[in-house]
């Protein structure tokens, strides 16, 4: 077994729509999107908390957070580099826009490879999509073995890494040996708060982007002298991707529709217990998908 | 012949509920396309299951019976599940949308580059004009599903790759025998065929079953009482209304001081905070100790004998009258209406 591990997290920047209070509704009753906070998807920070643990048992292991989206998504890598991630890219490009999981994954596969790691850590899926098929589909990709579900990364038996995962009525333990990709489930251990010192070290980290953006000096200097500063930034040309198997090109699902859920008004409304209202009740939830 | 195939998904040869209700939606699907419908079995010690799969509608009935297929593992399933495809030529594949579903449906469809749909909650047939290009696409498969945390309901299709996969969850589908039993012909599959070494990289060391563990903080629908469903004995009409939902019970603090529910239900203050898509409050008076635990929830509806009840102030709904007389009409209707 090595002494040292190279780990790449997957994580993604996601609305937090967990939290659509009341605020955060329109006058018609659907949601306001732009409203809605973006946050470290949670899951994703519950593997990047199992990458630690790793890191940990392996002093001197690198962990590279990989996130695709837009230029702000480099905020969550610098939320992970806070907690003690070691750097990270952003995978960002015009081209992906429109992306089904299955280009998605297509275009962090790509990224992967390019990064060449020993294991592959994501959470089991993200808020906003709920599908948790990103992290199968990379594997798949990759030619790599998946344990999803993971609750815990035990540690190292000889060359194979012990892993333990849910069931849907138990828990399972197995071994596999490296690489391989690991999914972790949100009943896994929470992640670890912001350090202190490593928020000192990286709150200048950022991305040539947001360097070009920043017109007043952006710390050129420093940046120089701590390279570590530096969060890499991929477009599709840096990993070698075909434009084919990205976007809405390289998805074969499609949008065909897309309805908003309407909300009843804040005023609660009155119902008796007649078999007329109760009925009519459960018939709107059903239509509202809330039920069913 | 482009038919329909159900992933069924089995302990020991007990085929799960989820795959059952995934053949009869299959068999209805499969008569308005006018094709078949097929059931795909990977296990071990399968003797016999074809005649249950038979009475949900399955036409033909593939079965890998291996001791290298069970318990279940990611890669030998794929391979045998892509194998199998590559040769049926499937226009629609389902799978549950369980663990074992969700881990092995994205590797499959990664693998034979078709799209897939998670979750789904209906399953249509229809039509489709492509905007830009102009053309069309009959007898499509209509994936619909919630997106957004809930806040939209979203149509997918899969115009161009074959198979059209979704998975569904347990208890979104009715599950009921065909009316007519399917032809039930069983296709013997040799696994070996498809597998090599390398499918078995990871190794299963152990493996515990255990009792279902309560957890409402992940429910999406949880039904809850309080001190006003008078006994325990009254709150196990709660336990049944969420068993017809999907739903798991909750409690407010006076109801579990009272002895009538574990404390593991506890929502409020000193218990869980939830946020489900639907909270059913019933017997809870709704104090704040109680409602900071909950009030995040999407849908609100409360039931309770008294009007003035403060926890009418935030629902959605406010129900007037006894729970006991109202939850079993819910029950009722529910079953009534649902697919």
């Amino acid at each position: 077994m090595k002494k040292t591990l190279k780990i790449v997290v997957l994580a993604k920047q996601v609305p937090d729509t967990r939290n659509v209070g009341k605020d955060a509704m329109k006058a018609d009753g659907t949601v306001n999107r732009a409203a809605l906070p973006a946050i470290f998807n949670p899951e994703d920070l519950n593997a990047l908390e199992q990458a630690l643990v790793l890191k940990d048992m392996f002093p001197g292991s690198r962990i590279d957070l990989l996130t695709m989206g837009p230029g702000r998504a480099a905020e969550i890598i610098r939320e992970g580099m806070f907690r003690g991630a070691d750097g990270g890219v952003l995978l960002t490009d015009r081209k992906f826009a429109g992306s089904d999981t299955l280009a998605t994954s297509y275009a962090l596969s790509r990224a992967v490879a390019k990064l060449n790691p020993d294991i592959i850590i994501a959470g089991r899926q993200a808020i906003d999509g709920d599908t948790a098929q990103v992290g199968p589909q990379v594997a798949e990709k990759l030619n790599l073995p998946q344990v999803t579900y993971a609750e815990e990364i035990v540690g190292f038996e000889g060359e194979e890494l012990i892993i333990r995962r849910r069931l849907e009525h138990g828990v399972e333990t197995v071994a596999c040996s490296l690489p391989l990709v690991v999914t972790v489930n949100g009943s896994a251990p929470d992640c670890r708060p912001r350090n202190a010192k490593l928020v000192m070290k990286y709150k200048h980290a950022i991305t040539p982007s947001e360097c070009q953006q920043d017109e007043v000096s952006c710390y050129a200097d420093l940046r120089t002298n701590r390279p570590y500063l530096n969060i890499t930034e991929w477009n599709v040309s840096d990993v070698d991707a075909d434009d084919q198997q990205l976007g809405l090109s390289g998805s074969p699902t499609k949008v065909k529709k897309i309805e908003n859920v309407v909300f009843a008004a804040k005023e609660a409304k009155r119902l008796t217990g007649s078999d007329r209202d109760i009925e009519s009740l459960i018939q709107e939830l059903i239509a509202s998908h809330t039920l069913g | 012949m482009n038919n329909i195939f159900v992933y069924c998904e089995n302990e020991e040869g007990k085929v799960a509920d989820v795959s059952l209700e995934l053949l009869t939606k299959g068999r209805v699907l499969a008569d308005t396309l006018g094709c078949e419908l097929e059931a795909l079995v990977l296990g071990h010690n399968l003797a016999g299951v074809e005649k249950e799969l038979a009475e949900y509608g399955a036409d033909r009935i593939h079965i890998a019976d291996c001791a290298c297929l069970a318990p279940y593992r990611t890669l030998p399933h794929a391979a045998v599940v892509c194998g199998i495809f590559k040769e049926e030529q499937p226009q629609i594949a389902l799978f549950g949308a369980s663990p074992v579903g969700r881990d092995l449906g994205p590797r499959v469809s990664s693998a034979l580059h078709s799209g897939l749909t998670a979750d789904c909650t209906s399953l249509e047939i229809g039509s489709h004009t492509d905007v830009k290009t102009g053309k069309e696409y009959q007898n499509l498969l209509y994936q619909i599903r919630p997106a957004f945390g809930g806040n939209i309901i979203a149509t997918i299709i899969n115009p161009d790759h074959r198979p059209q996969m979704a998975t569904v969850r347990e208890g979104v589908m009715k599950k009921e025998k065909a009316k007519t039993p399917g032809k039930g012909v069983v296709v013997k599959v040799d696994a070996n065929k498809y597998l090599k070494d390398s499918d078995f990289v990871v190794r299963i060391i152990d493996r515990q079953i255990e009792k279902r563990k309560i957890n409402i903080k992940n429910a999406s629908v949880i039904v809850a009482g309080g001190y006003g469903m008078g006994s325990k004995e009254n709150f196990q009409l709660l336990f049944d209304l969420a068993d017809v939902l999907g739903a798991e019970v909750g409690a407010s603090r006076a109801a579990v001081d009272a002895g009538m529910a574990d404390h593991a239900r506890q929502v409020g203050q000193t218990g869980v905070t939830v946020r489900p898509k639907l909270y059913i409050a019933c017997g809870i008076s709704g104090q704040i100790q109680h409602t900071a635990g909950m009030d995040q929830s999407a849908m609100i509806i409360s039931i309770n004998s008294d009007p003035e009840a403060p926890i009418n102030k935030i629902a959605d709904y406010a129900i007037v009258g006894d729970a006991m007389e109202i939850i079993p009409k819910m029950i009722k209707y529910y079953k009534q209406n649902s697919k």
